[in-house]
């Protein structure tokens, strides 16, 4: 089959705690880096999508490249955009209109502590009128009653969510960028402070800095590359609601679509996939995307996450690098599990390599109440 | 609360709800050509697409959709735990809310108790309803 677009570099920007660099540097850094993996250099960028770069955030990164681009995309729905800036730059590829894309996303939320949690408290929005007056956190308290709500419908047990937490340590312990690489067992997740029920410390993401750079471009183009280009295969995104009151069934999202979408003009189904990049700001997360995406049916993705399938050497390997839980989670996780399904395809994940690796997704979510879901599929060719 | 607060809070499309409110009432919008219950208010029935809303007080009871107890507060002044919830109105919208004077599990009955404050007008926590 033709591939329209391909993935012809990725990179991270520095993580964890970063003091000498600005949000900006930070991208401009990532984007020479995955450049440089495309055998291309800045000028050949035609299109920029970002979110969370500030306001007219592809217009300031442009700028700070020094590019004035044809096509500029700042959508913001969550921390998955960039998995919906694919599908929107697979289109515009398509069109003729662009020929290099750079996706990118860079956060100093720890070393600035710019992360609130308290939400609007203005009476002009439907939210600060409904919403932040009963004191949730955003968005842990909205995720804790989507949670609870699988939990009481399906019997989704807290055993299950620590399960998620554990598998992507085990992953983190083989990846030497990642935050949090201690030892975790399911005791220990549940020993953790409760924050939300039923959210204990260990089911929530971390909050470091960090963020990334991804070239997205043509299959002429992408013969250039300096290392192997990823084909992307399917693409899809959608989103439901912002005020949690709005939010119709909480035990299933826009995923449900997006990923038969994705599968669809991928050819292939969730049993074909090698890597799973989940979302897992929340580790109850990853068992609800694991349903959406068809894994197993509605309300069994608790039994399917136990006796370790999401661990390295289980049936459906998960969350690679560590996942947002124990790896990176710079605010918004989108791009960086992008780059990590791109590098397990290119079969140079190290000693965290799933074997023969041949299909992966990487689907984002975002939103306070997983408004947002966006499904990529790739593959290798 | 003060007039400044009165005057300032809400915006044109729910100060009917808020008007109520201040004297304990519930009211949602009810469509008069689909019988749709509407929360929050918009300018037409998202069900028909009717424009012929009005205000209608509901029972002020129904169910815990979703609840969480939580034990870190946004701000330091907030006193923990206490419990977020999303109640199913028996006319069928879901609103958040805090439960208070008691323990509520998913699926209990739950009734409206208003909550004064300063910052604005009175908003709708729920109890446990005595009535089921």
């Amino acid at each position: 089959m033709t591939r329209k677009a391909y993935i012809a570099g990725v990179a991270e920007t520095p993580l964890g705690k970063v003091v000498d660099q600005t949000e900006l540097s930070m991208v401009a850094l990532a984007a020479k880096e995955a450049l440089a993996e495309a055998g291309m250099s800045v000028k050949d960028i035609d299109a920029v999508f970002v979110n969370y770069m500030g306001e007219e955030g592809s217009v300031q990164v442009g700028e700070y490249l020094g590019i004035e681009p044809r096509w500029g995309d700042s959508t913001d729905i969550g921390g998955g955009s960039f998995e919906a800036f694919v599908d929107h730059a697979v289109l515009a590829i398509e069109a003729g209109r662009i020929e290099v894309a750079l996706i990118a996303y860079a956060s100093r939320q720890r070393s600035r502590r710019n992360r609130q949690l308290a939400g609007a408290d203005d009476s002009y929005s439907i939210w600060g009128q409904f919403e932040t007056p009963f004191r949730p956190l955003m968005p842990i308290t909205h995720y804790a009653l989507i949670a609870a709500r699988h939990m009481h419908e399906f019997g989704t047990t807290p055993e299950q969510l620590a399960e998620v937490a554990v598998s992507a340590r085990h992953w983190a312990r083989m990846n030497e960028k990642a935050w949090s690489r201690d030892s975790l067992t399911v005791s220990d997740v549940l020993d953790s402070p409760v924050i939300a029920t039923p959210f204990h410390r260990h089911d929530i993401c971390l909050r470091v800095d960090g963020g990334g750079a991804l070239i997205l471009t043509t299959p002429e183009r992408a013969r250039d590359a300096a290392k192997k280009a990823i084909p992307v295969l399917g693409a899809a995104h959608g989103h439901t609601a912002w005020n949690l009151s709005q939010l119709g069934d909480f035990t299933h999202s826009a995923g449900v679509r997006s990923g038969r979408s994705a599968f669809a003009q991928a050819g292939t189904r969730p049993d074909d996939v090698d890597v799973l990049e989940p979302y897992d700001n929340f580790t109850s997360s990853v068992i609800m995307q694991i349903e959406d995406l068809g894994f197993c049916a509605r309300g069994e993705g608790g039994p399917f996450v136990e006796e370790g399938r999401l661990r390295p050497g289980g049936g459906l390997p998960a969350s690679t690098m560590g996942g947002g839980l124990s790896y990176n989670h710079p605010g918004a996780l989108g791009l960086l599990l992008l780059v990590e399904a791109v590098r397990q395809l290119r079969g140079e994940a190290g000693e965290r390599q799933v074997p023969d690796a041949r299909i992966a997704v990487a689907h984002g979510i975002g939103g306070v109440c997983n408004s947002s879901a966006a499904t990529v599929v790739l593959g290798r060719e | 609360m003060s007039k400044a607060a009165r005057e300032t809070w809400g915006d044109p499309t729910t100060a009917a709800f808020w008007e109520a409110a201040r004297e304990h009432r519930l009211v949602l919008q009810r469509c008069a050509d689909c019988g749709h219950w509407q929360f929050y208010p918009r300018p037409f029935c998202l069900e028909c697409g009717s424009s012929a809303l009005s205000w209608k007080e509901a029972s002020g009871r129904g169910r815990v959709y979703s609840s969480s107890e939580t034990h870190m507060a946004p701000s330091p002044d907030i006193e923990t735990p206490y419990v977020v919830a999303v109640v199913e109105l028996d006319e069928g919208p879901k609103l958040m809310t805090n439960i208070v004077n008691g323990r509520c599990r998913i699926g209990d009955r739950v009734r409206v108790r208003w909550r004064e404050r300063e910052e604005g007008p009175p908003i709708p926590d729920f109890e446990p309803d005595p009535e089921g």
